[in-house]
């Protein structure tokens, strides 16, 4: 299983498994990472499961579908490197993956 | 005072036939809401967009299915108090005294929680000075557009409510429209209008840059807006104005000594009543193992939660199973004329 790791704004880091096919919000959520709310459940419908990409993946990650940059509108303190993690299927190519989780989502 | 056998909190789709089928079994209910309208989620976050899956309707939008349910539960000519947040619960013998935002008073038997994700609230901007000029010159909604007239204004934001208040206030104000991307998720034409009057100097519009600080004494005189590669512009404002869309908070919800774990309240599946006797959770805002946050679960866990309010309402009469098809009661309940 590829393994992900998670920065919490706690200054912690959580590097766990994650199922191929699940998303990175799932995996967060399954291994009780703090700082993903995931409200909508990963249907893209709000911005509460928003991370900072590391740097060097983020031309690596599938390209944002229509909508999600519009909801990263309305997340906390957006970046250039923001992402919603549900829409980040966990797949070989994402083995390392690193994530920050913002301070807070809401 | 409002004196009912139920109140159901939220008025999306869940608390809708939650309605219904408090009626059809002969309990009356009101249903308060935080939003301005009837729909939940499906008006507020999606109503031209389809849905596939409820059953027996191949395809609706969420305006269309909200108008269908408003029509299902006419007969029971229920009474919806909107714009309203319920903050405090208490218990008064066997029944439960509710208060909400606006010194709404209610004396019910049982209380439904259909909350969805919690209430509604605005996105607020995430720099910390800004909550101490909030209602004076920064505010996250318009009621009284007169105020703006011959000043300057910064409007942040790239939705359809920035936008639309970026291209109205520029016939009689100085605007600022700052957001942080070249795109924006209004609508095209409007975005196309702001180009026009930005280019016709009517308009300045920022883009790539976000809010890095702002300044000034009672009110705001200075922000500050910072580009993604760093450069940081001082623009004299007169007033602020954030538009970024609305988030979903539990609030007061909190406070009700409810099982509450990951902004869910637990519930059982039998009739989804929650730790405390009396008051049900169903929808989005329950949880119990295998719980899908699906509509049409929702519907299910309204028809539970409805009976299960039937003793606390009626703790002297037995509730019978019947069907709709053939119960005279029903029918009657649905003022069907035969």
């Amino acid at each position: 299983m590829p393994k992900i790791t998670y920065h919490t704004h706690d200054n912690k880091t959580h590097t766990v498994d994650v199922q191929k096919g699940l998303t990175v919000m799932e995996g967060a959520i399954q291994n009780d990472i703090p700082g993903i709310d995931a409200d909508c459940g990963g249907g893209m419908a709000c911005a509460t499961c928003h991370v900072y990409v590391k740097e060097e993946w983020l031309d690596k990650l599938p390209t944002k579908e229509d909508g999600e940059e519009d909801m990263l509108d309305m997340a906390f303190e957006p970046k250039k490197n923001s992402r919603l993690s549900c829409q980040l299927i966990v797949s070989d190519e994402l083995e390392g993956l690193e994530v920050n989780i913002p301070s807070k989502q809401v | 005072m409002n004196k009912t056998d139920v109140l159901i909190i939220g008025a999306g789709p869940t608390g809708l036939f939650c309605a219904h089928q408090l009626g059809i079994i002969g309990l009356g209910c009101e249903i308060v809401d935080n939003l301005d309208k009837v729909g939940g989620q499906c008006i507020e976050l999606y109503p031209d967009k389809p849905i596939y899956d409820i059953p027996a309707v191949p395809e609706c939008t969420g305006e269309e299915l909200t108008n269908n349910l408003i029509r299902q539960i006419k007969p029971f000519n229920v009474k919806f108090h909107l714009n309203e947040r319920v903050e405090e619960l208490k218990k008064a013998d066997n029944r439960w005294s509710v208060k909400t935002s606006g010194g709404i008073q209610f004396d019910v038997a049982a209380i439904v929680i259909a909350g969805g994700v919690g209430s509604f609230e605005p996105r607020k901007f995430s720099v910390k000075d800004c909550e101490k000029f909030e209602g004076n010159n920064l505010f996250y909604s318009i009621k009284d557009k007169s105020v703006f007239k011959d000043k300057t204004i910064s409007i942040f934001g790239g939705g359809d409510s920035a936008l639309d208040w970026a291209i109205e206030l520029s016939n009689t104000s100085n605007v600022n429209l700052i957001h942080r991307r070249d795109g924006f998720s209004g609508a095209e034409s409007s975005v196309q209008k702001v180009k026009d009057l930005n280019d016709q100097g009517k308009l300045n519009l920022f883009t790539k840059y976000q809010l890095d600080s702002v300044s000034g004494d009672k009110n705001i005189e200075i922000v500050k807006i910072k580009h993604d590669e760093g450069d940081i512009k001082e623009i004299k404002s007169d007033y602020v104005l954030g538009f970024f869309g609305l988030i979903m908070q539990l609030g007061p919800i909190l406070n009700w000594g409810l099982n509450i774990d990951k902004k869910t309240v637990q519930v059982n599946t039998e009739n989804f009543e929650t730790n405390i006797n009396g008051i049900f959770a169903i929808g989005d805002i329950c949880s119990y193992p295998g719980k899908l946050k699906l509509i049409l679960s929702g519907f299910h866990e309204g028809a539970l939660a409805a009976r299960g309010c039937f003793k606390y309402a009626k703790p002297d009469e037995k509730l019978r199973f019947e069907f709709t098809t053939t119960s005279k009661a029903a029918q009657e309940r649905l003022g069907i004329k035969k």
